[in-house]
């Protein structure tokens, strides 16, 4: 779990609504979180089945060789759009009926330099963070690996951040 | 990491991965034959990792997707995903710089990492 007092200093990530996320907290039964389980668990079938966990399609992606990811990141992004203007049309609250709040992203250099960043790694592990894990599942275990070291370049980028440009 | 178990296991494609024509004869080059699985084994494996090459994809493409991530405050779902749909700018921004990293990466350094 993040530490929320301590990534407020200097926040060029994304902030979390602090109130939302304090009534929240309140109590934590394993009831409470297994929403968050089932959440994964489909997130995790989902990323399998559309094999957008394989390496060869981030390959191809990159290369313009086929339509795949660009199909699945677009619909999702299209499905994206109508839930949020479902949520924001109808005030649809979450299931502790807590109202959904959507905070407005601010520009800084970071998207720009860590995105590059980011991408070069996308493009070597055909992977991004949440995938990682379901690789991981799949039973390719050495991707724990690729997963210690991302552990560690989010450390190093902390360690870092004072210094970098934002 | 048990939805990437129960897909594999349960609800597996047994068929070999489809992989585009000119990737594979790409890859061929490279001596990366296995499309049994999402990802090939010559560099997803331990035997891989102790390769000068899957070492280099695995742990310095890691620490990159960590440290890039963190960098860029956020990463394919959360800003090309959900900050597209919420149309945000410095979302699409910090999608097209994945992008322009992803391509350097597959058509200018990968070729170079693939042969040493």
């Amino acid at each position: 779990m993040k530490n929320f007092s301590e990534t407020r200093i200097a926040d060029f990530e994304v902030e979390i609504n602090e109130a939302s996320e304090s009534n929240s907290r309140t109590k934590h039964s394993w009831l409470y979180n297994i929403k968050y389980l089932i959440v994964g668990v489909l997130f995790g079938i989902v990323f399998v089945k559309a094999e957008i966990i394989s390496w060869f399609r981030i390959q191809e992606m990159f290369r313009f060789q086929s339509f795949h990811m660009y199909g699945v990141i677009g619909s999702a992004v299209f499905v994206g759009m109508i839930s949020i203007w479902v949520i924001k049309k109808f005030n649809i609250k979450t299931i502790r009926g807590e109202t959904i709040t959507f905070q407005s992203k601010k520009f800084n250099k970071g998207q720009v330099f860590g995105g590059l960043l980011f991408g070069l790694g996308w493009a070597m592990t055909g992977a991004c963070p949440g995938p990682l894990f379901a690789q991981i599942g799949t039973g390719a275990l050495v991707v724990i690996v690729v997963l210690i070291c991302a552990v560690a370049g989010t450390w190093v980028y902390g360690y870092l951040r004072e210094k970098l440009p934002h | 990491m048990i939805g990437g178990y129960v897909a594999a296991y349960f609800l597996s494609n047994p068929n070999e991965v489809e992989v585009a024509p000119a990737l594979l004869a790409e890859l061929k080059t490279y001596n990366i034959y296995d499309t049994q699985h999402l990802l090939p084994k010559e560099i997803f494996s331990w035997d891989g990792l102790l390769s000068l090459r899957g070492f280099l994809l695995l742990v310095a493409g890691g620490f990159l997707v960590g440290f890039g991530t963190r960098y860029a405050g956020g990463c394919t779902s959360g800003h090309a995903i959900m900050g597209l749909s919420n149309l945000q700018w410095p979302s699409l921004i910090a999608t097209i710089c994945f992008m322009i990293g992803g391509f350097v990466m597959a058509n200018l350094i990968l070729p170079i990492i693939m042969k040493l």
